[in-house]
């Protein structure tokens, strides 16, 4: 049976202290992918900058109730596959984003607007999706990409972190020497669920002295909360989506 | 038909960045670890750079990348001369209907996977790796691409190790690329 998100309506809010508006700020993307079976879910779009180390007025740039005119196609572009890799995930696929250059160059460059300028000087991508938006956002903001991955794959001296799954462990590596203490990083993925990963690449990178600026995400599930296993690390996403907690951990 | 630009004064910044790690995986390989140039921005830029000048106003409108390190170099390609990016992967990864293209290993077997509907036909295809060793994992590509209906201009990969003739494996397709390691 394929359940059908429901509907995720929260107004856009900033980290300042102005209550949030009272409309709703959920927009419907046309069904309109690339070929008629693949699935279109409404969700809704929400550009969330909770980053309380922002001075507030220049969060105020972005809190104007009006989402950026370029995240309508961004989020029509990902295609969601029901029961993927296992029944009741609704699993959010950007390769279909990626075959659209206009919304994969928006997806870039909305991160670009926010972090170039920042002093960050690592971007830290989780294998293998944060391969495909680390790299071009670390490139135009001059800053050096490091790839965070499974164990074994990296061929030099490594760190490993471990994490908890549902079922067992996993650990993430980065190489020895890949940043120094000091430097100001940024983490990203393409999707934050239960927040398990990010938080395991957080501390590889506090362990060796690192500050972690913020993790950035195209897309998060914030019914499974990932947000908050951040410890006091920020999170920006481009779009959030409603999902069926009880079948994620 | 190949082009080895060690004419372009950006080529030696790029090779003195790539490290080699011996016995990864196993004795006797001498991996070549292309993390170190990720890790200065002007290397990685030029790197980007060499092949976006090399294809750029070729109308190419697909760069497939193979998992996972083609997926560090294809995207910023793509996104730079305007074509799609489809990445290329293991087994069981690509959550959509897919086509698959087994290839020999040294042991055994691996499969390749690219999902249905990402290219289209008559569509001109790029393939990135980060290497090509014997050529059996750019072929799988290739095959990929070419049973879906696209025209392969090239393979592009930073390193060739000249003496396993991955050359040979491509189809008669040509082969760029930065630095050659005997």
């Amino acid at each position: 049976m394929i359940r059908t998100p429901s509907l995720l309506r929260r107004p856009f809010f900033s980290s300042s202290s102005s209550p949030p508006p009272p409309s709703s700020s959920c927009i419907l993307p046309p069904p309109s992918l690339l070929r008629p079976h693949l699935i279109s879910t409404p969700i809704s779009l929400r550009c969330s900058a909770a980053d309380s180390r922002s001075p507030p007025n220049r969060e105020m740039a972005t809190a104007d109730n009006q989402q950026d005119p370029r995240l309508a196609g961004i989020a029509s572009a990902i295609r969601v596959i029901p029961d993927f890799p296992k029944a009741g995930i609704m699993f959010q696929d950007i390769t279909t984003l990626l075959l659209d250059v206009k919304a994969f160059r928006d997806t870039i460059d909305l991160f670009v607007d926010r972090y170039k300028d920042k002093g960050i000087s690592v971007v830290a991508g989780i294998e293998a999706r944060g391969f495909i938006f680390g790299p071009p956002i670390a490139l135009a903001i001059g800053a050096k990409f490091v790839p965070l991955r499974k164990p074994k794959k990296l061929p030099g001296e490594v760190i490993s972190e471990e994490y908890s799954l549902e079922y067992g462990t996993d650990k993430i590596e980065m190489h020895v020497g890949a940043v120094q203490a000091g430097e100001r990083a940024l983490i990203v993925d393409d999707l934050i669920a239960t927040g398990g990963t990010l938080n395991a690449a957080i501390r590889l990178l506090e362990r060796v002295g690192v500050e972690v600026h913020e993790c950035a995400c195209l897309m998060e599930l914030p019914e499974l909360k990932g947000r908050d296993r951040l410890g006091d690390k920020p999170l920006f996403v481009l779009v959030q989506s409603s999902v069926d907690a009880h079948d994620y951990h | 038909m190949s082009a080895v630009k060690d004419e372009d004064p950006r080529i030696d910044g790029i090779k003195t960045k790539i490290r080699v790690v011996p016995n990864f995986p196993k004795p006797g390989i001498m991996f070549q670890d292309i993390t170190t140039l990720l890790l200065d921005p002007k290397a990685f830029k030029d790197t980007v750079d060499l092949f976006v000048e090399r294809y750029k106003g070729k109308n190419i409108s697909v760069v497939a990348g193979i998992e996972a390190r083609g997926f560090i170099f294809g995207p910023p390609i793509a996104l730079a001369i305007g074509a799609k990016f489809v990445p290329l992967r293991k087994p069981k990864k690509l959550p959509g209907e897919v086509i698959s293209e087994e290839y020999t290993l040294e042991y055994g077997s691996d499969r390749l996977e690219m999902h249905v509907g990402a290219v289209n036909k008559g569509e001109r295809a790029l393939v990135v790796d980060d290497l090509i060793a014997t050529g059996g994992t750019l072929c799988a590509a290739m095959n990929l691409l070419e049973r879906a209906g696209s025209e392969i201009v090239e393979c592009a990969c930073l390193i060739e190790l000249p003496e396993l003739k991955g050359r040979d494996r491509l189809h008669g397709k040509p082969l760029y690329v930065l630095v050659e390691y005997h």
